[in-house]
């Protein structure tokens, strides 16, 4: 499936799009940032989010949904805000002086603020983990990797930890290769397995939200395929929201696509209307490779 | 690149034939590194040739001590009185003595330098650690002697008052100096690396809802676990090889004993002790300092054999 190839320019049509995503496009007709009933249930309704640091404002004013169960993808070029933006979901701007919200992310169906001040960010984070860029496991062994987030949790009984890492490993696809060697250390494992792992690490815990921060840009291509394969397979149990900055991939593994510039939220549809008919010229033009 | 050098050459060396200018200027250019090489390596092989030195006239000295007492019985002998008429010459009372505040220092100095060590890399504001630094490093900076003194006229009573009998030298408050004393070494290396360990895997861990504490303790530490060894090997050598602190504050007699309560000479407190003595230079008791010297060296060098161990055994690699 991934290995499609993305074509650039008015040949957009061959882009390959998802076709179950095509499809419920296609059901929906008008799949509006803010439809009134969404057919497709929101799992986060972003609303004037704004983020400063220091004198900077990093985002200006962003409003989309995200939908459940789906994959929302955010691309743009490099400095738009994309990966400010995902780090708002899981308050991760919190471990620096000096950053402030503004703006809301409510969490559906219980409508909860993610910025509020009132809110704690470890809690935030129970219910929305996140994949980095890098692989960074934890110099652990590879068992240890993944029952780091129930250990946090304070889940003493070995039993259920044993079933949740065997669980969140072959969500994973990588129990079969490391099930023999769960006490081995994480580091020995290569780059791509090591990016499973940490995908299984977040998975453990059974998240409400996985956000990916460009999961793949350290990997090589053969890994990625299985990455995005993966990413696949998992929007059936949870919500995920991807940074890339590779669009055939936005292409491959979206279903909703929001295109960022300069901070702005440019345009955000399905992402076969961002990839086939943008209505805004600038999103065009940076999905034909005219600029960007 | 190097059409734009023999251009050079050329400039400088005036109406030159280009081939052999650069020749030459090769030449004495490879002379000049080979100089250089010869005296980086130099100063690099001073240090080893003043290792390898020390350890020599230890041997040749101690050679001669050994002539005269045998090797059984200065390692397993309980008794040192080198003074006496009938000198005995067993260095295990002055092993004890150097264990047990070596380790009352340690018992002082690792749990606390790695609690700083934590607080500092982890949790302290910036503004707190710039503060905290610098009297840190002071407390390096005190002469070991007033560490001696503070240990006999301020550590010790305080002791006694707690514990009514301890002598008035004693290793327990020599020991808990010198384990202040060397807080700084234990803390500023490990706070060295545990802020080496990259920032991605404090995100990694509070990415999954850990806190501050349980980040600093289940993700940096053991990250950063060679440099923490390492810190403690360093401190285990000063502990080791203090001699003030011991010299005034653990009293000068041998005694055979594991008790920190009690007073005892540690090796290098005998070691001052005979050496600003009257002994007549090539006798057994002034020769005696030299098989204690090597019985030191020894013992720092089997600590830094096993820190070494425990560094490769530990090494993490992010």
């Amino acid at each position: 499936m991934s290995s499609v190839p993305f074509s650039i320019g008015p040949a957009a049509q061959a882009a390959p799009v998802r076709p179950p995503a095509a499809q419920e496009a296609e059901a929906v007709g008008r799949p509006a940032p803010r439809p009134a009933a969404p057919p497709v249930p929101v799992k986060a309704e972003v609303r004037e989010l704004e983020f400063h640091y220091g004198d900077f404002q990093g985002l200006k004013g962003l409003s989309m949904p995200v939908h459940e169960r789906r994959v929302t993808a955010l691309i743009g070029p490099s400095g738009c805000g994309k990966s400010t933006f995902l780090r708002c979901f899981n308050r991760m701007h919190d471990l620096y002086p000096g950053n402030r919200y503004r703006g809301e992310i409510r969490l559906l169906p219980d409508g909860t603020n993610l910025l509020a001040s009132a809110v704690d960010p470890i809690e935030v984070r129970m219910r929305i983990s996140m994949v980095f860029q890098k692989p960074n496991p934890f110099p652990k062994s590879i068992y240890e990797n993944v029952a780091y987030g129930l250990r946090v949790r304070g889940e003493g009984n070995r039993r259920a930890i044993d079933d949740k890492v065997e669980q969140a490993l072959r969500s994973a696809a990588l129990w079969d290769e490391v099930k023999d060697r769960l006490q081995d250390l994480a580091f020995n494992l290569s780059g791509g397995q090591q990016q499973r792992l940490c995908i299984a690490r977040a998975l453990a815990t059974d998240p409400e939200i996985m956000l990916f921060d460009e999961p793949t840009s350290a990997l090589d291509p053969i890994a990625t395929a299985s990455i995005e394969e993966l990413i696949a397979d998992l929007k059936d149990k949870l919500t995920i929201l991807i940074v890339t900055h590779n669009m055939q991939q936005a292409a491959r593994v979206s279903d909703y696509t929001a295109y960022m510039y300069l901070g702005e939220l440019v345009e955000f549809d399905t992402t076969e209307r961002i990839f086939m008919q943008p209505k805004r010229k600038e999103t065009e033009d940076y999905i034909t490779g005219r600029f960007g | 690149m190097a059409n734009a050098h023999g251009a050079g050459a050329i400039a400088t060396g005036g109406a030159a034939l280009a081939a052999p200018t650069r020749f030459a200027h090769r030449r004495s250019r490879h002379i000049k590194e080979r100089v250089i090489e010869a005296l980086l390596f130099l100063s690099a092989f001073s240090a080893v040739a003043t290792t390898v030195a020390i350890v020599a006239v230890l041997l040749y000295e101690s050679a001669a001590f050994f002539e005269h007492v045998s090797i059984v019985e200065f390692l397993t002998g309980t008794e040192w009185t080198p003074l006496f008429e009938n000198a005995k010459y067993g260095i295990l009372p002055l092993v004890a003595g150097t264990l047990v505040t070596a380790g009352v220092g340690l018992a002082v100095a690792v749990p606390l330098g790695l609690v700083t060590a934590i607080y500092l890399s982890e949790f302290a504001p910036h503004r707190v650690r710039e503060t905290v630094k610098p009297f840190l490093e002071l407390l390096e900076g005190v002469p070991t002697v007033v560490y001696g003194y503070f240990a006999l006229l301020f550590v010790t009573p305080l002791l006694q008052r707690l514990l009514p009998g301890l002598p008035g030298f004693n290793m327990l408050s020599a020991g808990i100096v010198i384990g202040v004393m060397i807080i700084p070494y234990v803390s500023s290396v490990s706070e060295d690396a545990m802020r080496a360990v990259p920032m991605s895997l404090r995100e990694g861990s509070y990415a999954m809802g850990a806190t501050r504490f349980q980040t600093a303790v289940r993700v940096v530490l053991p990250a950063a676990v060679s440099g923490v060894v390492a810190a403690f090997i360093l401190g285990i050598s000063r502990a080791v090889g203090e001699t003030m602190v011991v010299a005034i504050a653990a009293g000068q007699q041998p005694n055979f004993t594991l008790d920190p309560t009690e007073s005892a000479a540690t090796i290098t407190a005998y070691i001052v002790q005979v050496a600003l003595g009257d002994l007549p230079h090539a006798s057994i008791g002034y020769q005696s300092i030299f098989a204690a010297g090597l019985v030191l060296v020894a013992m720092t060098l089997a600590f830094n054999i096993i820190g070494h161990y425990l560094r490769r055994r530990f090494r993490e690699v992010y």
